[in-house]
């Protein structure tokens, strides 16, 4: 088998499996959709591995599958760009998402929908290695929406609730606010550099780096600023980075296995996988950067705040997802650009985890979501339990721990950064991990530790199917099925060990030589470069650095307010109310774009329908027409059926007539 | 054979519709319905060799019909097709096939008038996209407002007489200004009602401008845009479903067709003067009518409001000069064929079963018809612009081409795709997600076969063409580039 049919595999396997069991899913039963969906990404995944190898080997591969459509000279084309940073996120959305289709079968056992999910989550694997594969500005678009489309059905699965229908309208909508600046982006490619295919436009970049547009009036701006602040804010739609951040906590409402796959460890990670792939792009601007990493710096730090005050152990995850991003994001705007995809890879790991086991938990307490109303979860289920602290180390940055490599190295680069923004970045991402530590293992403590306070908890039914409740509510907690143990485990592993054991050739090695181009402008790679003296060393250097304390302090200060204190945090809330209100309140975002946006557009549209084309045109409109009407009843005066009037109007008729004619000559 | 293909396609329509007449009263219905089938499809058939043998490589007409009509004024009965319209007539043929079957059962009364009025208004539009005699094209362009001044006079709503004359008066105004301007072009042509020799024919400036704005008058009502548009949500609620599909998919495209085959041809300095003029209207369709769209409270008006955004992209695209945008246009309105008809049948569809088109009537459709919303859903998403449908290709071809000439035009037509997603998904969860909202959603039952047919052929329209749209362009490009090259040559004596 050639290179070429294996690309095509990879996307299509999943495909077919999606359309198997959405088309037929009533033919081939619960079993047989999950079977042709998992076998599917599976042989995605298989193929994938194959590739990286062919990659590993030296191999990249760019070409046209199909041409799309042709105008003269200018073609559009669906086509694979297969490089290191292709491969890399082929191997990630496949293998989270095989485990997230094993999961799902334990997760959605008693769902109705059983079938549409699964096609939905193999339609979804499908679009986002579209999306990564792409060698196009065409084709990642259409990958970009269509993982779009698959999220807004899937936040929307359980359609019965109110609060799932608005959550996934919510998504969809501020995704097309990030895309209208996405499209104009690539309108700006296209009228620039007359083509949308990658390497192209990459190879023209430099000869049009110092290109000016005129935007408004007279002011020239510098047309990659422009270009790489439109496209930047497709990817603040996409991966959820302020201010069009707030429909990912809300997308929180569809069932648990796609927050890890869709809104964890794939499809919130493509704007920081597009901004990677278009580093020649961004290199040639440091303002698009500055704003990148302002933006970036701002959702890392005041999205971990609000994860402080959740009480949903979803909503928890949600936040620190958000925060997580925003660290890829500031990496991005220190052109670090590696290091920002060599978090997405730890984070799709370590964070799948984290939702997973929240979901195992979830499972075990009959959809109750409250973490108030859990504790001591340990001693019921070990596997889910051990498997939640690897994923909550991990992401607090844990020496030797797969999230310790990325986000130490996230917080070197900014430090490193010559952006005149770096220095406020460096402080937001090195708050941020005191402040991650601190409500992940607050979560940890209460979820897992503690007092059992699940006995008297009612039923919430938090996560939607209200119809299912396991037979056995009320009583222990137990640990879940392999299915869902299983995953959990497998998802350990690299959250544990895929940092010491990529950093070298990922970071510091040429294993992105090709992928990602990095100015001699920004050295801050280079500088890092210089201070690496292998995995082993860096962690063991750790011990000593700021950011290892500041995790540490969170723990202790968790443990100490959650385990030993409850009282504290009950008092800080009493004392600060107004702080505690606006995080609860996440800074009244929500109540604002419902306020400026939502009614603000349904006012205005009714203005214009009503002022404007009912009373205006239509009101003119009506208006001539009785004009017409008492004119009309004017002439009718005329037709009196005399004789001797009709020849005297036809006297007056020639009259005009004639000396209109003879004016002429 | 192919000397005779074009009068084919217009007149096996047309006689069709006169046999469906002869069945008479609805005690033949039946019959009406299958004649009235197998002519549409008859006429489908004939239409095809267009396609299948067209020359993609010239910008010259093809199947080239020309008789003398009326001698004595130069009249002839000229038809012809180049890439422009062959593609309008094969839509339009192909509308006439689903028409007949979208009113199947739902007709009861007047069968034979009704079917018969879509078969003969079919051809008649066939002829308005093939005629290239002036006196022709108008006959044929005013012939069609018969049929369907009919459809919704006879088997519409209500306030059907009010929508009936609305329309009929808004079109007849421009029409009347646009006879004006063919009689003064068959004087300066020296006595020709050829519409290939008027595209050649001097104009001065004035007299270009004051053509520019009467034909601006008389297609920009039909296809219609700002601020000559609100007859069409009133059409569109008093239409019955098979005339809102015609009224969406083909008509509003014969008016859209008047700018390629006349306007820009015949005025061309005029119409790059007043290109800001379309444009600002254009723009305009797009944002405010996006608006506008949210607000509706009836799902065709909402629909209605959206194909006037739509079609804003169509006027856009043309008055961008160049060939991305101008068959971004062309390609907006094949696919909005598509998709309005699709929408305007789901709402038909709603329609049938529970008799009001108010959104607050429904609510939880999904739980009860399955089916049918995941088509709505494709649809609905095809409407909000969604890659690999339709719906996407002449959008984003327009906004390619409009940020190629000033990004401002670009920034406000992209703004279609928070509008468009806003007021179609809105519309789609209030009426198709949530619990049952009532007793009368509980009854509703899913899709027939009639139903499901003409939902699966659109929808697969929908997606072929947003996978792969190439033969749509191929066929076009050659006339585009024609036409704009056409355009960039003055004709100022």
């Amino acid at each position: 088998m050639d290179m070429q049919t294996l690309y095509l595999i990879v996307p299509l396997a999943p495909l077919f499996g999606a359309i198997v069991a959405g088309l037929f899913g009533k033919l081939i039963g619960r079993a047989g959709a999950h079977v042709v969906t998992i076998a599917g990404v599976a042989v995605s995944f298989i193929a994938s591995v194959f590739v990286f190898q062919d990659v590993l080997a030296g191999h990249t591969f760019n070409g046209t599958v199909y041409t799309w459509m042709v105008l003269g000279d200018l073609s559009f084309e669906v086509g694979f760009l297969i490089d290191s940073l292709t491969v890399m996120m082929m191997l990630v959305v496949t293998f989270v998402s095989l485990m997230v289709h094993v999961y799902t079968i334990g997760y959605m056992h008693d769902d109705p929908g059983y079938q549409r999910f699964f096609s939905y989550i193999s339609l979804f694997t499908f679009a986002m290695l579209m999306l990564v594969m792409s060698n196009n500005f065409l084709q990642l678009f259409f990958g970009w929406e269509a993982v779009g489309l698959v999220s807004y059905l899937l936040i929307g699965f359980w359609y019965q609730k109110e609060s799932a229908i608005y959550a996934n309208l919510k998504a969809f909508l501020v995704n097309r606010v990030g895309d209208f600046g996405f499209i104009l982006g690539i309108g700006l490619v296209l009228a620039y550099f007359g083509s949308l295919d990658y390497a192209t436009v990459f190879a023209k970049a430099p000869a049009l780096a110092n290109e000016s547009i005129t935007i408004w009036g007279d002011s020239a701006w510098n047309l990659m600023t422009v270009i790489g602040i439109l496209l930047f804010i497709g990817a603040m739609g996409k991966s959820a980075q302020f201010p069009l951040h707030v429909w990912l906590p809300d997308s929180m409402e569809g069932p648990t296995p796609i927050s890890a796959l869709i809104h964890a460890a794939t499809m919130v990670t493509a704007g920081i996988f597009m901004v990677a792939r278009m580093s020649p792009l961004y290199e040639l601007s440091d303002v698009a950067l500055s704003f990148i990493m302002v933006i970036g710096a701002i959702t890392a730090l005041f999205m971990g705040f609000l994860g402080i005050v959740q009480n949903d152990i979803k909503r928890v995850v949600a936040y620190s997802t958000l925060s997580q991003l925003g660290y890829m994001t500031v990496a991005l705007g220190a052109s670090a650009y590696s290091v920002a995809v060599f978090h997405l890879m730890t984070h799709a790991f370590f964070k799948a985890l984290l939702f997973l086991a929240a979901g195992s938990v979830i499972i075990a307490m009959h959809h109750n979501q409250d973490i108030r109303t859990m504790g001591g979860l340990k001693k019921y289920m070990p596997i889910t339990w051990i498997t939640a602290l690897i994923g909550s180390l991990a992401l607090i940055g844990t020496p030797f721990l797969s999230g310790f490599y990325s986000k130490e190295t996230i917080i070197e680069a900014v430090k490193l950064s010559h952006l005149p923004v770096a220095d406020i970045a460096y402080w937001a991402v090195l708050i941020g991990v005191f402040v991650t530590a601190f409500y992940s293992f607050r979560m940890y403590f209460l979820v897992f530790h503690g007092k059992e306070r699940f006995h008297n908890a009612h039923h919430h039914g938090g996560d939607g199917h209200g119809q299912d409740d396991h037979g056995h509510h009320g009583g222990i907690p137990h640990e879940t099925p392999w299915v869902v143990t299983g995953p959990l485990l497998l998802l350990a592993l690299p959250s544990l060990a895929i940092g010491y054991m990529t950093i070298e050739p990922m970071l510091h090695g040429d294993f992105f030589r090709n992928a990602i181009y990095v100015s001699d402008r920004h050295p801050v790679m280079v500088e890092l470069n210089q201070h690496f003296q292998g995995a082993m060393a860096y962690a063991l250097h750790a011990f000593v650095t700021v950011p290892f304390w500041l995790a540490a302090a969170g723990v202790g200060l968790s443990a100490y307010f959650y385990l030993l204190r409850p009282d504290i945090p009950a008092a800080i809330q009493k004392r600060f109310a107004f702080l505690h209100a606006m995080l609860v309140n996440k800074y009244w975002f929500d109540e604002l774009y419902s306020l400026v946006f939502a009614k603000g557009a349904r006012l205005l549209g009714g203005g214009l329908w009503r002022g404007g084309d009912q009373a205006t045109i239509d009101g003119a409109v009506n208006g001539l027409a009785r004009q017409v009407n008492r004119i009309a009843g004017l002439l009718k005066s005329f037709q009196s059926g005399y004789i001797y009037h009709y020849a005297f109007a036809m006297l007056i008729g020639v009259f005009v007539l004639v000396s209109w004619f003879a004016r002429l000559n | 054979m192919h000397e005779y293909i074009l009068s084919l396609v217009v007149w096996v329509p047309i006689l069709a519709g006169v046999l469906v007449l002869a069945t008479g009263s609805d005690r033949h219905a039946s019959l009406a319905r299958w004649i009235a089938l197998a002519g549409s499809l008859a006429g489908l058939a004939v239409a095809i060799p267009l396609y299948s043998d067209f020359d993609t490589s010239t910008s010259a007409m093809q199947f080239v019909e020309k008789t003398p009509w009326i001698p004595a004024l130069h009249v002839f009965y000229h038809l012809g097709v180049d890439g422009i319209s062959m593609p309008l007539v094969l839509l339009n043929s192909f509308t006439t096939v689903l028409v007949v079957i979208a009113g199947w059962q739902v007709i009861q009364d007047r069968v034979a008038q009704y079917m018969a009025a879509f078969l003969i208004m079919s051809g008649l539009i066939n002829g308005a996209f093939a005629a290239l005699d002036g006196i022709l094209f108008y006959v044929f362009f005013e012939g069609m407002l018969i049929p369907l001044y009919l459809i919704v006079g006879v088997w519409g709503g209500p306030n059907r007489v009010y929508a009936a004359f609305k329309f009929f008066l808004y079109t007849l105004a421009g029409s009347l200004l646009m006879l004006v301007s063919f009689i003064y072009l068959y004087f300066q042509s020296g006595g020709s009602f050829d519409i290939q020799t008027w595209h050649g024919t001097p104009l001065g400036m004035t007299a270009q401008t004051l053509m520019f704005l009467a034909f601006l008058l008389a297609f920009g009502v039909k296809v219609p845009m700002w601020p000559v548009h609100t007859w069409l949500p009133d059409a569109h609620v008093e239409a019955p479903t098979g005339g809102s599909v015609v009224l969406a998919a083909i008509t509003l495209k014969v008016g859209a067709y008047g700018f390629l085959r006349f306007i820009l041809p015949i005025v061309p300095d005029a119409s790059e003067q007043l290109a800001w003029l379309v444009i600002t209207l254009s723009l305009i369709a797009v944002a405010y009518i996006g608006l506008v769209a949210l607000v509706q409270s009836d799902m065709k008006k909402l629909i209605a409001y959206s194909s006037i955004a739509h079609m804003g992209f169509v006027t856009l695209g043309f008055f961008l000069f160049n060939p991305l945008g101008v068959e971004g246009g062309l390609v907006q309105m094949i696919s909005h064929g598509f998709v309005s008809a699709a929408l305007f049948l789901c709402i038909g569809v709603m329609y049938d079963r529970l008799h009001s088109r108010q959104i607050k009537d429904y609510g939880g459709l999904v739980n009860k018809m399955p089916v049918f919303a995941a088509f709505f859903m494709l649809f609905a998403m095809a409407n909000a612009g969604l890659p690999a449908t339709s719906g996407f290709v002449g959008e984003f071809m327009v906004i390619m081409a409009a940020a190629e000439v000033n990004f401002w035009y670009a920034f406000v037509a992209a703004t279609t795709l928070i509008f468009g997603a806003a007021y179609t998904l809105w519309m789609y969860k209030r009426v198709v997600f949530g619990n049952v909202a009532n007793p009368h959603v509980e009854d509703m039952s899913d899709l027939n076969a009639r139903e499901w047919l003409l939902m699966a052929v659109l929808a697969i329209c929908v997606l072929g063409m947003g996978l792969y749209p190439k033969p749509f362009t191929d066929v076009m490009h050659v006339s585009v580039v024609d036409l704009l090259a056409h355009v960039a040559q003055s004709k100022l004596p």
